[in-house]
């Protein structure tokens, strides 16, 4: 449980059975009443957002949130199947849960999968991944040092995003995952 | 904002407020900031200091001196509030606090114009709205006939405080009896506490009273918020006695409490605490 007087931005609380994130959170005491603590919340199960107001003296459950580490094993179908590194349990997420994440996942890769009650909220992958650029126009000659201007590169799994105009086909490029941008040259062709 | 700008800006508000008083025929006084018991109210936590208490605002002292034949006069420094800490609010922040002999909380209200208009240069419309107009409008309901603590509480927060008007100074006034804290209650009207509330640009400034002066009746309501304090765990601060008898001699007066860290956010604009101070606690 936490007592009012510690809830903060960011932290993760249960309300009626659902887990949320404080988004934003404000102290008020108006006039000579009662500390009242504003609270803007995001259910994590559902991503719907919300107010609420609680006053001091309030008890907020914690969230009943576990991370556990999987290993990326095998496609099937359009799931992506995962074993936990301790159990070897396989869990299948589809691509409609992972979103973007999907075309960041290679093989072998160690992911953190957050759960309340058993049920995979959200995956956290490495900050960035390796991968070959498989589609590019060729870039502009004489222009080389530029990283102002960009343009659309593929890689393997058709994710489509943007690149400095020095990169060609068959270079190995890091992506941020968080954002799902180019980050920097790794090696040329 | 720079520190040094800070200190600039800061300092500069603290000439014109005293230029201000002294204008006015106002005595500027020091009083302690340690206190063997600080002023009791249900929701104000005082910081202890050793065996003292830091105080939560120098009201006590000034109706002391009021006693003892003080007339005007105002006091600017440090009060500290336990617990108190978010966007607009410090533990430690620093109070402007004014009396007057003879007044009430009219005449505090015709100050804090004067002095509110006097610091930022131009004069303009003041909206003016009871509490019960205001709830009534914006929360559908009268606290003054029907009171409720947490719907008061929690619909002036969520209800009436955003929506209040911005660019005018706004007095919120006549509090239901049972918000009255140390203010007398309208002798045509007991539901009514005697008291204000100034609101800046939607930012709480400044609350003012029709001075409480009956003993009786004071030791009363310290009594009843020692209950209600007990009862939510909190610390139960002994009753000031010294305080008590010489409030027979206090003659009718207004007082109005005044927050400089909010005065400086509405007069710049900026809306967090961290714009205006230095240091935070």
């Amino acid at each position: 449980m936490y007592d009012v007087s510690e809830l903060k931005k960011g932290l993760k609380i249960e309300l009626d059975g659902q887990p949320c994130i404080i988004t934003d959170f404000q102290f008020s005491k108006p006039g000579k009443g009662q500390a009242i603590y504003r609270c803007k919340l995001k259910n994590l199960s559902t991503g719907s957002t919300f107010e609420k107001s609680y006053r001091s003296g309030d008890k907020v459950d914690k969230a009943n949130l576990e991370s556990r580490t999987f290993t990326f094993s095998y496609h099937n179908g359009d799931d992506f199947v995962f074993s936990d590194n301790e159990s070897f349990e396989e869990i299948h997420l589809t691509a409609e849960q992972l979103g973007k994440n999907q075309y960041f996942i290679v093989e072998e890769m160690e992911v953190d999968i957050l759960f309340h009650k058993e049920k995979a909220l959200d995956i956290s992958l490495p900050t960035f991944i390796e991968k070959i650029i498989t589609e590019t126009e060729p870039g502009a000659r004489g222009n080389t040092a530029s990283n102002n201007v960009q343009k659309p590169a593929k890689i393997d799994n058709g994710y489509e995003f943007s690149v400095p105009i020095f990169i060609n086909e068959g270079d190995v490029v890091r992506i941020d995952t968080r954002t799902g941008e180019y980050a920097d040259r790794v090696s040329k062709a | 904002m720079t520190s040094i700008e800070k200190l600039k800006m800061r300092d500069a508000l603290m000439q014109s407020i005293r230029a201000f008083f002294h204008s006015e025929g106002f005595v500027e006084v020091e009083t302690p900031i340690r206190m063997k018991t600080p002023c009791m109210e249900l929701h104000i936590d005082a910081e202890p200091s050793g065996d003292r208490w830091l105080r939560t605002s120098p009201e006590l002292y000034h109706k002391k001196l009021l006693a003892q034949g003080a007339e005007k006069i105002f006091e600017i420094g440090k009060c500290f509030r336990q617990g108190e800490r978010g966007d607009r609010h410090n533990p430690e922040y620093t109070m402007l606090e004014w009396y007057r002999a003879g007044g009430n909380y009219n005449n505090m209200l015709a100050d804090t114009q004067n002095l509110i208009n006097s610091v930022r240069g131009w004069a303009g419309d003041w909206d003016v709205m009871t509490v019960a107009d205001v709830y009534e409008k914006f929360a559908g309901w009268n606290p003054v006939e029907n009171f409720n603590a947490d719907r008061f509480d929690f619909d002036m927060v969520e209800k009436i405080e955003p929506n209040l008007p911005k660019d005018v100074p706004v007095i919120l006034k006549d509090y239901p009896a049972e918000c009255c804290a140390l203010a007398r209650l309208m002798p045509d009207n007991p539901k009514v506490a005697e008291r204000w509330e100034l609101y800046l640009g939607g930012i709480e400034i400044a609350n003012a009273y029709s001075e409480l002066t009956d003993p009786v009746e004071q030791r009363a309501r310290f009594e009843k918020w020692g209950a209600q304090r007990k009862a939510l765990g909190k610390t139960v601060y002994p009753i000031d006695e010294e305080f008590l008898h010489c409030l027979g001699d206090l003659p009718p007066s207004g007082g109005c409490a005044l927050g400089i860290d909010r005065l400086l956010m509405a007069l710049t604009g900026l809306d967090h605490l961290d714009d205006i101070l230095c240091f935070r606690d």
